[in-house]
């Protein structure tokens, strides 16, 4: 009954996705929603909601709670007075200062807002009080409904130990293991082969790697053992050790799930959330390219039991380690929405959030299992303000001086909380926007995505859009053989951006170098009387030189009209675009090929910052007369960075721990900069003695501020 | 009293040139030492009477085109630094340049200079005119390799013919220098040819626009005409301006100062204001310059450029609808509205390292010139303010507001209290159009101080604060009264001003016929 009903709803989005014409901002998305359960005005709903949160989650709610025809109202601090989510909802309370403990985290403004403005339920995103089950109690005590499972369950569910017995006694797969100490060789065997290879021996009172073995047979079980109980011995102090299953090379696979109030459970299929940095999601699918059908529903059927196990309401989601030979293994379970729900909303046509309030409302869910489809295939990219190049991604902050989601393009949907001349600032979290693709198949969802991301205009602030465009095309990606180790292992000497091919490096110069002519042709287009020569013919024959990566490259453009003709490393190619020059875009077809390139920046120098292929590549034109004299302009010397440290990063310095005088060695750690928080240790370059201190505990810095300067030795 | 102060600072002038003298035979005789052999041969022509005029002619070109010799041009890329030629090539239009004068010499016979040998075909100054994206411009280029590029009566001569000939048809003059100071072998025939420049430079200021580029040394007297042009650039690291060089104000105040840190172009664009802008080196130099030239009209007679612009002047900016903060004290980049209001994000910003209160440069707005004056929100008032002469400067700045006869069109964007709302081209300045923000605050002065004075003594000053915070700190008294005409979306500002240029373009008003106008100096 229900699921043609969605079927058709998924038309419908996709039909209006081809003949809507929209303008600006989070207006499209509302409209364009790729999440579309049927909406019955006639069930009767909340009058009013508080939601507890800011950014993409809260205009994420209160898109649905407007189609829902609910009230909204939206929290914020001082600083995010004018942020989007204050302006979509229909009230909006500050509830503090900056700081997340002083606003979003502050209990006491929150329930007062709540008061104050009458809601009747609060929807707590995800993050700051989504699983704080003393806010869930206060709510529950002041009779207002919290769009979220029980006290019971977030606490059953928020304990490690607790959740790993609850879902053990729920029959769900859990990391098998021995929990006692392990005596002696032979019984260390008998736990492995209990267990199954591989194994962990780990020392009990171990860490850092250190007392670790991984054993594939007896032979190295016994080899382990031994070496584990003399290193943990020696490190610890402790020969005891513990035996449990290696998952090796593991998946992130989540499955979401579904209850009521009245013990019904849904699955709701999977999420693959295995391409991480620092166990942080960084682009999730759903599907997953590796569950086969039985390995899903028996995923399913175990979410939904450890679901019913703890009388679970609410969306939730049941996350699982998945080894390669498709075991797979209970990690935790989250008592709430998750931020790459709207890919599972994407193929199963469900709005999460529309389910989540209506099961708080105490209704039934109105699917069943068998209603439950696998509709196509999505892909999450976590668009952040952060540096890819520093360790796969440290926070950056700024003015999104100008910012345009790529919506021209159908089947994409952008979730995010920003806008142009949005502040990306210290105090929360760097992400940009959620930008989701679909399509019928992976690789149409993952060709969108790959145009998505060109087409995207973030400036002000630095973004990962490179590391994404890599992942997304590099060949184990697309071949689906990932793991949560992907980005250490495909880059093991950290992420250096879009690695040239010859042929692409053809088409960046090429771009760079009809771009420069495209602006000389322009800068001699004077409208009216200028009294400019007309002794002289447009110029069509541009002999130019390009320097890239400190290589120089010769390059001829002929010109006639939009068209380029540009010779260069011995091979001729026809470039043509309409070289609109304010275009935040560049869209240009390099014989038959279209690129979207996007322009950074350009001056007068010649030099040029083109994006291609997702990654910012920094190239200097000038015309040969130029290049030939440039030859005698002086290097300057840049400035030693050796003794000078900066803050990689914008961010609150915690602690310094030397003072000028003092002699540091090489590596040693002379602050710590806290930013969006995280704790990053700063080291010293090299072995010297400090000349001066530039900040103390408790400064925020900039990104490029001077930490400390190091003396001559 | 004043004549004699006077006569100390001319004194301390011809120091200047003395100084200069001194390091350029210093520097020179070495180079000349070795090259001479060389040079000897290739001049020996001079005195060959048997050649016909065409070889003469010829040879001449020749040796003009080679300025002091290759050996003197190797020296001088040496440095970092281009030669005269090299730069009007990379300055002006392929092809277009048209030489004058390449057969100038210099007349000087005292100290043997009027040896053969010692005399350069075009002398020490590249002149002529040509053509920048298709505009006429003239040039005068100073050549280093030329007894250091200093100025001979012939040197002079040969600017002022194409000042002259520039104010005639009306075309601007760059100056690119590269001078050691003056020919000292010409003596008072040398200082007459500064001041023959200096004359023009300031006739024919407000006719055509004058640009210099300082790519060297430019010291003593000879620092007046940059000073006396409209713009005045520089290339970092390899350019100087000073009155006294280092050495003489060592004997005079006992300072030790290095020629970067007196005349440099970090001094020149941050801490004296002399210069408007630096650049990297000379090719950097002269390329911004080439984009420079295109905002700038031909003479005060041609209407300022209108470019093809691909931007369109109705778009809505919608970042500046939240650029100021929303707490009135927070500091926010006026650099942020420039960019997002202009064409193309493209602002050149002229000293940019100086008054950081202060924001000037050029734009386009629809493919026409405009010049903006923004201010960067962290003025402080003080005894240093005061003692610096505020009073005298800003009204300089009231004054050139209220003189300007273009189209003016002022945007309050926060707070305009007190003097500094008349004098940023208030509407009783002849604002043609003025727009305030939501957020504009205008009054006379800021809430505390005002209920200070107002509610002297009253017992509740936090609520008479915010009485009159409500009355004034925002932009209605000033609407009601026509002072601004209109309170306006910030988003939509640039599809306004747009449009007001449009309307404005026939804009003609002419001030009170005057001998002429006494800005406050």
């Amino acid at each position: 009954m229900a699921a043609p009903r969605v079927t058709s709803g998924l038309q419908r989005v996709l039909l209006m996705l081809k003949n809507v014409h929209f303008k600006s901002g989070y207006h499209i998305v509302a409209s364009r929603k790729q999440y579309s359960t049927v909406y019955d005005p006639n069930e009767k709903t909340f009058e009013k909601i508080l939601i507890a949160n800011r950014g993409e989650i809260a205009c994420r709610i209160i898109k649905t709670c407007k189609k829902m025809g609910i009230k909204t109202v939206a929290v914020h601090s001082d600083v995010d007075s004018s942020a989007v989510h204050v302006k979509m909802a229909d009230e909006a309370v500050c509830v503090g200062p900056a700081p997340t403990s002083k606003s979003y985290l502050n209990m006491d403004a929150i329930m007062e807002a709540i008061r104050k403005t009458r809601a009747e339920a609060v929807h707590p995103g995800y993050g700051f009080l989504s699983e704080n089950k003393e806010f869930a109690k206060r709510l529950a005590a002041e009779g207002v409904t919290f769009i979220g499972p029980d006290t019971h369950a977030i606490q059953a569910m928020g304990d490690k130990i607790e959740s790993k017995l609850i879902a053990k006694n729920a029959k769900v797969n859990t990391i098998p293991g021995f929990d006692g100490v392990v005596k002696d060789t032979d019984q260390a065997i008998s736990i492995a082969r209990e267990i199954g290879y591989p194994v962990m021996i780990k020392a009990s009172a171990g860490g850092g790697g250190k007392g670790m073995r991984i054993a594939w047979n007896d032979e190295e079980t016994r080899e382990g053992f031994r070496f584990s109980s003399q290193e943990a011995a020696s490190s610890f102090g402790d020969d005891r050790l513990l035996i449990e299953k290696f998952i090796d090379n593991p998946r992130h696979i989540e499955i979401q799930v579904l209850a009521d109030k009245h013990g019904n459970a849904l699955w709701l299929n999977e999420r693959e959330c295995s391409i991480q940095r620092r166990n942080q999601k960084v682009i999730e699918e759903a599907p997953s390219t590796f569950l086969d059908p039985n390995t899903r529903k028996q995923m399913g059927e175990q979410a939904v039991s450890l679901a019913k196990a703890v009388k679970y309401s609410s969306a939730g989601t049941v996350e699982f380690l998945v080894d390669s030979q498709r075991n797979f293994y209970f990690l935790e379970m989250n008592t709430r929405l998750q931020v790459e729900h709207p890919i599972t909303e994407c193929i199963t046509g469900l709005d999460l959030v529309q389910e989540m309030i209506r099961i708080a409302k105490g209704y039934k869910l109105h699917l069943k299992q068998a209603d439950i489809p696998i509709k196509g295939w999505a892909i999450e990219s976590r668009v952040y303000a952060e540096d890819p190049y520093k360790s796969f991604g440290l926070p950056s902050i700024g003015r999104l001086s100008q910012y345009i989601e790529p919506l021209n393009l159908t089947n994409v949907r952008v979730d995010s909380g920003i806008k142009e001349g949005s502040d990306i600032s210290i105090y929360y979290d760097p992400m940009i926007s959620k930008l989701v693709t679909y399509g019928s198949t992976r690789a149409d969802a993952l060709q969108q995505m790959v145009e998505a991301l060109d087409n995207y205009v973030i400036r002000g602030v630095t973004h990962n859009i490179s590391l994404l465009r890599e992942i997304l095309v590099h060949p184990r990606f697309v071949k689906g053989d990932i793991s949560t180790k992907f980005l250490p292992e495909v880059y093991p000497d950290g992420f250096k951006g879009h690695q040239l091919s010859d042929n692409g490096r053809r088409e960046l110069l090429a771009t760079a170098a009809c771009l420069y002519v495209a602006l000389q042709l322009r800068s001699r287009r004077f409208l009216g009387n200028q009294r400019v020569s007309t002794s002289h013919k447009e110029q069509n024959r541009w002999e130019l030189s390009l320097n890239l990566d400190k290589d120089t490259h010769v390059v001829t453009v002929f010109s006639t009209g939009s068209l380029f003709t540009v010779e260069l490393d011995g091979k001729r190619l026809n470039v043509t675009s309409e070289w609109n020059l304010a275009s935040a875009l560049l869209p240009v077809t390099i014989d038959g090929t279209q690129r979207t390139m996007q322009c950074l920046s350009r001056d007068a120098s010649g030099n040029v910052s083109l994006q291609y292929l997702g990654t910012v590549f920094k190239i200097q034109v000038l015309n040969r007369k130029a290049a030939d004299l440039n030859k005698h302009m002086p290097e300057k010397v840049p400035e030693d960075s050796g003794s000078i440290l900066r803050s990689p990063m914008p961010g609150s310095v915690v602690a310094v721990s030397v003072k000028p005088g003092d002699m540091v060695s090489e590596g040693q750690e002379i602050c710590v900069i806290e930013a969006m928080k995280m704790q990053n240790s700063m080291t010293a370059a090299r072995t010297a003695k400090v000349k001066t201190v530039h900040c103390k505990a408790g400064d925020t810095v900039a990104e490029g501020d001077i930490l400390i300067e190091l003396g001559m030795d | 009293m004043a004549a004699l102060a006077t006569l100390r600072s001319a004194s301390s002038l011809f120091g200047g040139y003395r100084f200069i003298y001194k390091n350029l035979v210093a520097a020179h005789s070495h180079v000349w030492d070795s090259v001479r052999p060389n040079l000897h041969l290739q001049q020996r022509w001079y005195a060959v009477s048997h050649l016909s005029v065409q070889e003469r002619i010829d040879k001449k070109r020749e040796a003009a085109r080679l300025g002091g010799g290759q050996a003197r041009i190797d020296a001088q890329h040496k440095r970092g630094k281009l030669t005269a030629r090299e730069r009007v090539e990379l300055l002006l239009d392929p092809d277009t340049f048209v030489e004058y004068d390449m057969f100038v010499e210099h007349r000087c016979s005292d100290f043997g200079m009027d040896a053969a040998q010692n005399k350069y075909p075009g002398d020490s100054v590249v002149t002529g005119q040509g053509r920048i994206n298709g505009r006429l411009v003239y040039v005068f280029s100073q050549d280093f390799t030329v007894y250091g590029g200093s100025l001979s009566g012939a040197h002079a001569q040969k600017i002022c013919k194409i000042m002259d000939q520039a104010v005639l048809v009306g075309a601007p003059v760059i100056g690119l220098n590269d001078s050691g100071g003056a020919r000292i072998q010409e003596g008072v025939e040398s200082l007459a040819g500064y001041a023959d420049i200096f004359l023009r430079n300031v006739l024919v200021s407000g006719v055509v626009p004058q640009i210099s580029l300082i790519m060297g040394p430019c010291a003593g007297g000879a620092v007046y005409s940059p000073a006396l042009t409209d713009f005045t650039f520089m290339v970092k690291d390899t350019s100087y301006l000073f009155i006294t060089g280092p050495d003489v104000v060592k004997s005079v105040t006992n300072e030790d100062v290095t020629q970067e840190e007196l005349g440099g172009a970090k001094t020149h664009t941050a801490v004296s204001g002399v210069a408007h802008r630096a650049f990297e080196n000379d090719v950097e130099a002269l390329l911004n310059l080439r984009e420079f030239f295109n905002f700038l009209p031909l003479s005060n007679k041609d209407p300022a450029p209108v470019m093809e612009c691909h931007d369109p002047s109705d778009r809505l900016v919608p970042g500046l609808d939240t650029v100021v903060p929303f707490e009135s004290t927070k500091a926010y980049d006026m650099l942020d509205i420039i960019h997002g209001i202009v064409d193309e994000r493209d602002f050149f910003e002229i000293m940019p390292n100086y008054a950081k209160n202060i924001v000037v440069g050029f734009a386009r707005m629809n493919g026409r010139t405009v010049g903006i004056v923004g201010n960067q929100p962290k003025v402080a008032s003080g005894t240093a303010q005061e003692y610096g002469g505020i009073i005298r400067h800003g009204a300089k700045l009231l004054f050139a507001f209220a003189e300007a006869t273009v189209p003016k069109i002022t945007i309050i964007t926060r707070k305009a209290y007190g003097g500094a709302y008349d004098v940023m081209s208030s509407k009783h300045l002849r604002g043609d159009v003025n727009y305030a923000w939501p957020s504009a605050e205008v009054a006379v002065m800021g809430a505390k101080g005002a209920v200070q004075i107002i509610f002297r003594g009253k017992e509740n000053q936090a609520e008479a604060e915010a009485e009159y915070v409500e009355t004034f700190a925002n932009p209605f008294p000033a609407a009601v009264r026509g002072f601004v005409d209109d309170i306006i979306q910030p988003s939509s500002t640039r599809m306004r001003i747009c449009r007001d240029l449009e309307v404005l373009v026939n804009k003609r008003q002419t001030n009170p016929w005057k001998k002429h106008a006494n800005i406050p100096l």
